[in-house]
């Protein structure tokens, strides 16, 4: 059974529909990376797993989303509050502003397996030290008692991981949990919850916008594009030959060693507003593919199958 | 062992403010002025209530170091005493202010809605009035006394720390970590009481701290009112009032406690700012 299977999955902002289409799933132990650019409703899909979209006054319009057999759309908000946290963890954008600032660091990581795991005070706190130091964090005991302005970026994110994993979570999701970090960091934070992945058997949804990082470290990605899915498979085939005319263009933007004649390509134009996109496919007024039919027709995606395309002229074959 | 405490107390951002003369002068006037309060039985030279006519408006001197009023009763021993009014009234009435006021404040900025607006109708109502105008009125109704003085004091502010509060918890509550506490499980309850209040705790306290000098001046008004404390509990202000009509005979019995009055809530406000200073909030104490 999948851990998470999202089915065409629409949401809806009091009259706009930011997000639609968009369908995959993920078994144990698996990897998904989500990329697209910003606005292409990476983050969006990643809320609706998680039951918030009342935080910005949206819904879930149709579709279905379901978590290790569990229907998630229709639950009520106390199921979801159980599940978040616990079942479910969520690794946050940005490690500097996501710890409480008046807290001591551990104290934060505690209050999650107390409040999930029923755990009392000094369970949770061995707890949050071995997990501190399963995240190689040196001096787990010490690093306990500090508050989030003693920390560095690196750090934080580490401890933000350890926050999502203190209730032991079947899921997680990471919403571009490198963005704001350097690059050396950015490195060992990935290569960290790829370990973490293995080592427990997790599931993880990593939400990036670098193919890079896709590229290492998952084993299905999704590509999206202005709220919706175009593109869905695994790693090694999608790379090695995408379909859609988007995923090429970004796999063509990866930087390959340092040859100095090959310059880099583009993509001319950019992601249109919620607000005004284009009829058809979406991608039409920036593919070099388009045709009439693009400007009218909506092409489909598979909900089912690993291997997915909204294109009117995928390139190859479906397999 | 000394040093090592020392570091731990300067952790606390609060005890910065008397880093400063004027916070080291403010402050340490305020904890005599606690200290004096707290022992005035064993300090004060005379009883408060007793009466010596034949003794009446002595001029300062000793054994009245700062004199008698119209009944013979020691001036000194009632203005210590009256400090004891003063600041418990005061500090009583801002504490259930706040108390009050965070609650209100943090829920209706939490929840926001009709509930907030409910709330924040009727605060913006009172707070459109002057505070003596509310206090006097909830007097007039309780009817005088120290116990509706209190109150009376206590409803004037709440407007300000509900405003204040909810101001805090509005910016607060889009922070990423509040965020991220939501996406970890957390109830509500939880979040407003463990990681929004403490965080709009600083300036609360501040303007709580600055409140307790206007409350100070409010309990001294509704005392010269005669609205305050009654005969013979000593209250500044009501000292101030008796003190009025023998204004050109006996001077001392209004200048002590008028003194004491000021001095007090100079210190008080003094100290305040050395907090909003050591706190570095000085953009947050407005609501």
């Amino acid at each position: 059974m999948s851990m998470l299977r999202v089915e065409d999955l629409g949401v809806s902002i009091s009259t706009i529909s930011p997000l639609s289409g968009v369908s995959f799933d993920l078994e144990r132990g698996e990897i998904i990376g989500i990329v697209g650019e910003s606005g292409s409703g990476k983050s969006l899909t990643a809320m609706s797993v998680m039951g918030l979209l009342p935080l910005i006054g949206g819904q879930v319009d149709h579709g279905k989303i379901e978590f290790d057999g569990i229907e998630l759309t229709g639950i009520s908000e106390n199921e979801y509050r159980k599940l978040r946290g616990g079942r479910i963890g969520l690794i946050t954008q940005n490690p500097m502003t996501s710890l409480d600032p008046l807290k001591k660091i551990g104290p934060q990581v505690d209050d999650v397996s107390r409040l999930h795991l029923d755990h009392d005070k000094s369970q949770a706190k061995a707890r949050t030290i071995e997990l501190l130091g399963d995240l190689r964090i040196p001096e787990p005991a010490s690093i306990y008692h500090l508050y989030p302005h003693q920390m560095s970026g690196g750090m934080k994110q580490r401890i933000v991981i350890a926050m999502a994993l203190a209730a032991d979570p079947d899921l997680l999701i990471a919403d571009e949990p490198t963005t704001a970090l350097d690059v050396t960091v950015q490195a060992q934070i990935i290569r960290l919850l790829g370990d973490l992945v293995k080592q427990r058997n997790l599931s993880l949804v990593l939400i990036t916008h670098d193919m890079s990082v896709v590229a290492q470290t998952c084993d299905k990605v999704m590509v999206m594009y202005a709220g919706t899915a175009i593109e869905r498979g695994r790693v090694q085939d999608i790379f090695k030959s995408p379909r859609h005319p988007y995923t090429k263009a970004l796999i063509g933007c990866i930087p390959h060693g340092l040859s100095k004649t090959v310059r880099l390509k583009g993509i001319e134009g950019t992601v249109p507003g919620v607000a005004q996109y284009p009829a058809g496919c979406r991608f039409h007024p920036r593919c070099g593919l388009a045709e009439d039919i693009c400007k009218e027709t909506v092409p489909a995606f598979d909900t089912a199958g690993s291997r997915a395309a909204a294109c009117h002229f995928a390139l190859g074959t479906a397999q | 062992m000394t040093s090592a405490i020392w570091n731990r107390l300067s952790g606390v951002a609060a005890l910065r403010a008397f880093s400063s003369a004027i916070g080291m002068l403010a402050g340490g006037f305020l904890i005599l002025l606690l200290l004096v309060a707290f022992l005035a039985p064993w300090i004060t030279p005379f009883d408060v209530a007793t009466q010596n006519l034949a003794n009446a408006n002595a001029a300062p001197g000793w054994p009245h170091i700062m004199g008698t009023d119209e009944f013979g009763r020691d001036v000194f021993s009632r203005v210590v005493y009256g400090a004891r009014t003063s600041l418990s009234v005061s500090a009583t009435a801002i504490g259930i202010s706040v108390s009050v006021g965070m609650l209100l404040g943090a829920a209706a900025g939490y929840f926001g809605g009709m509930f907030e607006r409910i709330v924040m109708t009727v605060v913006d109502l009172t707070w459109s009035f002057p505070d003596i105008l509310i206090a006097l009125i909830f007097v007039a109704i309780i009817g005088p006394g120290l116990t509706s003085t209190t109150f009376a004091i206590a409803i004037a502010y709440l407007a300000q720390f509900t405003r204040l509060t909810r101001a805090q918890i509005v910016r607060l509550k889009n922070e990423t970590f509040v965020e991220a506490t939501i996406n970890l499980g957390a109830t509500p309850v939880h979040v407003v009481l463990r990681h929004l209040l403490p965080n709009a705790l600083a300036p609360v306290i501040v303007v709580g701290m600055l409140a307790v000098g206007d409350g100070i001046v409010l309990e001294a008004t509704l005392g010269f009112f005669g609205l305050g404390a009654q005969p013979p509990t000593p209250s500044w202000g009501a000292m101030m009032s008796s003190g009025t009509a023998q204004l050109f005979i006996a001077p001392w019995v209004i200048i002590y406690p008028g003194v004491a009055v000021a001095i007090t809530v100079i210190a008080v406000n003094l100290f305040g700012d050395e907090l909003v200073r050591a706190l570095d909030i000085r953009d947050r104490v407005r609501s």
